[in-house]
């Protein structure tokens, strides 16, 4: 069966009214299930600014000038001011922090330590990434476009590999004219494809623009207020996935501008203007997902920390271990995860970066054993346990 | 202020002192004049494929490969404001708005907070909207579109676009929006076909590059800066540039070269900085000796002895720019632009190995790909993705000519995620297809190419074939202009079938059936014209 039949059938749906919800149902039979949403803070973020450890000694004689005290998480962290939006849902237990988080092989490069991390090998590049080799234990996604989603303007390394995937920068620009100089003919020429990528990502890209159009103009729930940054629409338009239940399992977007190698700044400056995006970005992402917050697992991701010292243009350079975030669904919150260093001398990371004491994979594998029940994405790797959830 | 016109435009190009030989094409290939327009120039354009039949292959490469301006592009540039601005001019005509408020004695704290300071500069803003500095990168957007499309110098734009993005630099990073057209036309054009070392220099001391990758600010430890504003002025080391000037400029990031080796190269570096904005000569290069680690350094191998100064740099781009690591990364990029995301590794070994016989004589080590057997075989051709920036100026090439860029053409590249001037990261856009290929990226590029052969794509006049005799040749026809050939039998027959479709649907079976308008916008969105 082509997917002509399929989709004129959707047609003659659309063509009586008949409402989204109900096309979703005629669809699939998507079962209530959970969804994993990963956001990668590009560029390394200062940990040790994101969630500070004030109770550390050597913090102040590292750092003067980058300190700013926040609401207080427990006796030794507190958050960042700029942060304060969190703080509501760290003390609903809706939100953890994880700390001294890293790679077990790091590299200083951007480059390298973002393909690291997305590939999940520890000092290597991969043919694939690891969320998409957790796509592939998920098997087919025949019927389900919105099954996996990167929410920015091309696919991040993480979900590249043999299982489609889909990368759209929002869903109000997912359209392509109906009609028969439109949709149909383009998907005809598609199926025909030479090129392998062309052939499924136009497949990918025609049933996902049946599924969009009614979703793109939905409004925020309970109140919720976006920034009006990238971050906010791109989540934004996550969550009117997750509202329009089109079976969305995991989701990737990112964030940029964290390479503050110059004029980092305390309470307000270069991060704190991206903290607070992305603080008031989280909050209210949780406040339009409300209850259904339960279902889904957000995740922050960076590719490392920075040093522990200030550099010599009130900056920091890249480091080494840093922080994450986990919100949602069912993680065990209000707490700092984390087996603490230490920031004397004898502790940092070659004199100068805080060490890692937790592999980011631990968290990882966690949050897509609990999301997705799926296991054994990193190679060679046996995660120890965190209990995350 | 004047605007340098012709050769002036080209008057500081180091030429290689020997004329270049003829370029020497493998015998017994085809020479697909579509796929050397794929990737020699931005796509075919009637009036390149005219040309280069007229011309012969060989002879449009030579042609290509020697120095020359398109007096046409540049006479149509003459009216922009911009493009001939030092760093300093265009700092002083395009202020920052904060500084504009500043001369004209308003506080800019209270244009946040005061509603009549508000109201004030409010107005001020529509009066000189003109001089904002969001006009530099709008000119050098559209300069750039005009050049790529319209050019007739194709393959020097290809390698200007090739080396900006190798050299990348941001226009979203503080002061560099007022330095990336400067970066351009001083650091990057003039040496394209010249030497590889005289365009790592012009890089490294340009302040686009120094802004940028901070290393304005990177000074020896211990150094103590003095006078009144000493609490804002640099102490320390910045690695940033010596970083990304291994990893990405030259060696490669698998050269085997360590985390000290980078430190070493950030300390032969302190003190290469510039002109601060009150100076009077804004962006200028300036070596601030003071600033600079005396001390020796071993930097992969590179013994740099104690007491030099600014040399110690130099010794380093040296060393650094004839290095066989620098060589072989340098011969994979431009193997993967030219030929292919995965290039045959005995072409790029060849590449490498004129490279360095010649010195960097980046003319020699391109000339090299084109005489390739490689380059023209039926593997190379059509094996690419279209990058968006390559999509866009290919489709406007195929379907029309360009008469003014205006906003839209420009921004359907940011849409694309590929911002002309505004790539963040260091690594500039990827030449793969990875990146690119996505069903979001999909669906913009088949409305764009929907949109600019029906005639809505401001500032593009769209001229193609008449309509035939009967609708398949009609398809031939607009095919061979927009794809270079003609279609495959599947594309034609689903593209007969929708035009069918559509004249029983409007009952307007004359036009429809034959309409080369509607046959291009579905040649533009198939798949065959993503690949080139």
């Amino acid at each position: 069966m082509s997917l002509f039949s399929r989709r004129d059938f959707l047609h003659s749906l659309a063509l009586f009214g008949v409402s989204a919800p109900l096309l979703r149902r005629a669809l699939a039979q998507v079962p209530p299930t959970r969804t994993l949403v990963t956001i990668f803070l590009r560029g390394g973020v200062d940990g040790l600014s994101m969630v500070q450890p004030i109770g550390d000694p050597k913090l102040a004689a590292l750092r003067a000038g980058l300190i700013a005290k926040g609401p207080a998480l427990d006796s030794f962290f507190c958050l960042h001011p700029a942060l304060s939006a969190l703080a509501p849902l760290y003390q609903r237990q809706q939100l953890a922090v994880i700390h001294a988080v890293g790679q077990a092989r790091p590299s200083r490069s951007h480059f390298d330590a973002q393909d690291f991390l997305e590939s999940g090998l520890a000092g290597q590049r991969g043919h694939d990434g690891y969320l998409n080799r957790a796509l592939q234990q998920l098997g087919p996604a025949e019927g389900q476009p919105f099954r996996v989603v990167a929410l920015q303007n091309s696919l991040p390394m993480s979900l590249s590999g043999e299982a489609p995937a889909l990368a759209l920068p929002s869903l109000a620009d997912f359209k392509v004219p109906g009609g028969s100089l439109g949709v149909a003919t383009f998907d005809s020429l598609y199926e025909e494809a030479v090129d392998q990528a062309l052939r499924s990502t136009g497949h990918d890209a025609f049933e996902g623009v049946e599924q969009t159009g009614a979703l793109a103009a939905l409004a925020p729930k309970n109140g919720a207020s976006y920034p009006k940054s990238p971050l906010g629409k791109r989540l934004q338009d996550l969550a009117r996935l997750v509202h329009g239940g089109v079976g969305l399992r995991l989701a990737a977007t990112e964030a940029t501008g964290f390479d503050t190698h110059l004029a980092q700044g305390a309470e307000s400056g270069t991060l704190a203007n991206r903290l607070k995006d992305l603080g008031e970005c989280l909050a209210a992402f949780a406040a339009d997902l409300g209850p259904r917050l339960d279902e889904v697992t957000v995740l922050t991701l960076t590719e490392f920390g920075r040093t522990a010292r200030e550099n010599g243009t009130r900056g920091t350079d890249h480091g080494t271990a840093s922080a994450m975030f986990v919100l949602g669904g069912g993680v065990r919150g209000g707490r700092v995860v984390s087996d603490w260093p230490g920031l004397d001398d004898a502790h940092l990371f070659e004199k100068r970066d805080l060490a890692v004491t937790t592999d980011v994979r631990a968290v990882l594998a966690e949050a897509l054993e609990h999301s997705l029940q799926v296991r054994g994405v990193f190679p060679d790797f046996t995660p120890a346990k965190l209990g995350l959830f | 202020m004047s605007v340098c016109l012709g050769a002036c435009a080209t008057a500081a190009p180091p030429v290689p002192a020997k004329v270049a030989p003829s370029v020497r094409l493998p015998e017994g290939v085809p020479l697909d004049v579509t796929h050397l327009l794929n990737r020699a120039a931005f796509g075919p354009s009637p009036a390149d494929v005219e040309r280069v039949q007229r011309l012969g292959v060989a002879a449009w490469l030579d042609e290509q490969l020697a120095p020359g301006v398109d007096p046409k592009v540049e006479h149509r540039l003459s009216g922009f404001k911009t493009l001939q601005l030092t760093v300093a001019q265009a700092y002083e005509a395009y202020p920052p708005p904060k500084q504009r408020l500043k001369e004209l004695g308003i506080d800019p704290a209270l244009a946040k907070t005061d509603e009549a300071v508000k109201e004030q500069v409010k107005a001020l803003r529509k009066d000189e909207k003109d001089t904002l500095p969001r006009e530099l990168l709008i000119e050098a957007t559209q300069a750039k579109l005009h050049r790529v499309i319209q050019s007739q110098r194709q393959l020097e734009e290809v390698l200007v676009d090739f080396w900006f993005n190798h050299f990348n630099v941001s226009a979203e990073k503080g002061r560099t929006r007022w330095m990336v057209t400067a970066f351009e036309r001083e650091a990057i054009r003039p040496y394209v076909l010249g030497r590889f070392r005289d365009l790592l220099g012009a890089t490294a001391k340009h302040p686009a590059m120094l802004m940028y990758l901070d290393n304005w600010q990177s000074v020896r430890d211990g150094f103590e800066p003095k006078g009144k504003q000493k609490d804002k002025l640099p102490h320390g080391l910045n690695e940033n540039y010596a970083r990304e000037l291994l990893e990405l400029h030259t060696l490669g990031v698998d050269a085997g070269y360590t985390q000290l080796d980078v430190r070493e190269a950030a300390r032969a570096l302190t003190g290469w900085s510039l002109e601060r904005e009150k100076s009077g000569e804004f962006g200028k290069f300036l070596f601030r000796a003071q600033a600079h680690d005396t001390g020796p350094k071993r930097i992969f191998g590179l013994e740099v002895p104690a007491g030099g100064g600014q040399s110690d740099g130099e010794a380093l781009l040296d060393f650094v720019a004839r290095h066989p690591a620098t060589a072989h990364h340098l011969a994979l990029q431009l193997c993967q632009r030219f030929v292919g995301d995965e290039p045959p590794a005995a072409l790029v070994d060849r590449v490498a190995a004129e490279f360095l016989r010649t010195d960097g004589d980046l003319r020699a080590t391109v000339r090299t790909i084109f005489e390739s057997r490689e380059f023209w075989s039926p593997e190379a051709m059509a094996s690419k993705t279209k990058t968006p920036l390559e999509f866009v100026a290919s489709a406007v090439r195929a379907v029309g000519q360009l008469d003014e860029v205006q906003q839209p053409l420009a921004q359907v590249l940011e849409r694309m995620g590929m911002a002309q001037y505004r790539c963040g990261p260091p690594t500039g856009y990827s030449d793969l297809a990875r990146p690119w290929v996505s069903a979001g990226a999909l669906v913009t590029r088949i409305n764009f190419g929907l949109q600019l052969a029906a005639g809505r794509v401001r500032g593009v006049d769209v001229a193609l074939p008449p309509a035939g005799s009967a609708p398949a040749a009609t398809i031939d026809a607009v095919s061979l202009r927009v794809l270079g050939r003609l279609p495959s039998a599947q594309t034609r027959g689903v593209i007969e079938h929708a035009l069918r479709a559509r004249a029983e649907e409007t009952g307007d079976e004359q036009t429809t059936t034959a309409n080369p308008q509607l046959i291009a916008g579905l040649l533009l969105g198939s798949p065959e014209f993503q690949k080139q």
